[in-house]
């Protein structure tokens, strides 16, 4: 098949995140919901992942990689096929320490795509949408054939 | 030096070399793979992190002093392969209040960069 071949599978984040295995299966990252340009995962608290053991708050990166699989997959949707791109940029402004032992639940969008390059934004949270602990945007690059 | 959880968890392990901050180095497994054949950016990202706050615990010295990250801005300029990944941080500024720092990761030649971070953290000084 080429790679220009048009989608055959409708995109299934739940069931691409139950399959995932690498970095994403070894953080453990769950499916919450998506919708057309929007996923939302979670990252549930583990002790083994905690970035300051004298407070128990967890590293930032957990959440970093968190956002990068959900705007990833934001822009999936938003394409309407899984199609091969990889992470340009990322900027994350961390609004406060997550709380220990709560998981914490992050939600990608993809808000713009152009030919080559697709725009995102995000928020993640441990419990309250209204009360964020990071802000995330960023670019991802298309790296299939132009169309 | 001991290393947070999540440090230990990535695989890192220091390489101090000469006086400068401390080089980490994150060996390849599955854990930190992404697309097939390519390291994942939140891994890495997640090892630049790790760089940079060492570079700013390096620079700080003694001196007590708590570390917040602010924020962190990650540029992606080559895929990382299924080989030992290395870190390094460089303070360039300490403030009273806010440190600036910049981390790049590297694979077989550290003069080129296959992502580069710039970090800001706020310092609170006992």
């Amino acid at each position: 098949m080429s790679a220009q071949a048009p989608p055959q599978f409708a995109i299934d984040p739940k069931r691409l995140l139950a399959m995932r295995g690498g970095h994403t299966g070894a953080l453990g990252l769950e499916y919450r919901d998506h919708g057309a340009d929007w996923a939302e995962l979670a990252l549930p608290y583990r002790d083994d992942l905690v970035g300051d053991p004298a407070t128990g708050v967890l590293a930032s990166g957990p959440i970093l990689s968190m956002m990068d699989v959900a705007t990833a997959i934001a822009i999936w949707l938003r394409r309407g096929a899984f199609l091969p791109q990889a992470t340009l940029d990322l900027r994350i402004d961390y609004l406060r320490g997550s709380r220990p032992g709560q998981a914490v639940i992050g939600r990608g969008e993809c808000y713009r795509i152009t030919r080559s390059i697709g725009f995102v934004r995000g928020q993640a949270h441990d419990g309250d949408p209204a009360d964020p602990i990071a802000h995330v945007a960023g670019t991802f690059m298309f790296t299939d054939p132009p169309q | 030096m001991t290393l947070p959880p999540y440090a230990d968890w990535l695989g890192l392990t220091v390489e101090r070399e000469g006086a400068g901050p401390p080089v980490l180095a994150m060996p390849f497994s599955a854990r930190v793979l992404g697309r097939p054949g390519f390291l994942h950016g939140g891994a890495l990202g997640g090892l630049l992190e790790m760089a940079a706050v060492l570079a700013l615990r390096d620079a700080l010295g003694d001196e007590a002093a708590r570390v917040k990250p602010i924020n962190v801005t990650i540029d992606f300029m080559r895929g990382g392969r299924e080989k030992t990944t290395c870190a390094q941080g460089r303070v360039t500024r300490l403030g009273t209040r806010v440190a600036n720092v910049e981390a790049t990761a590297w694979q077989d030649d550290r003069d080129i960069a296959i992502a580069v971070a710039h970090m800001n953290y706020r310092l609170v000084r006992d």
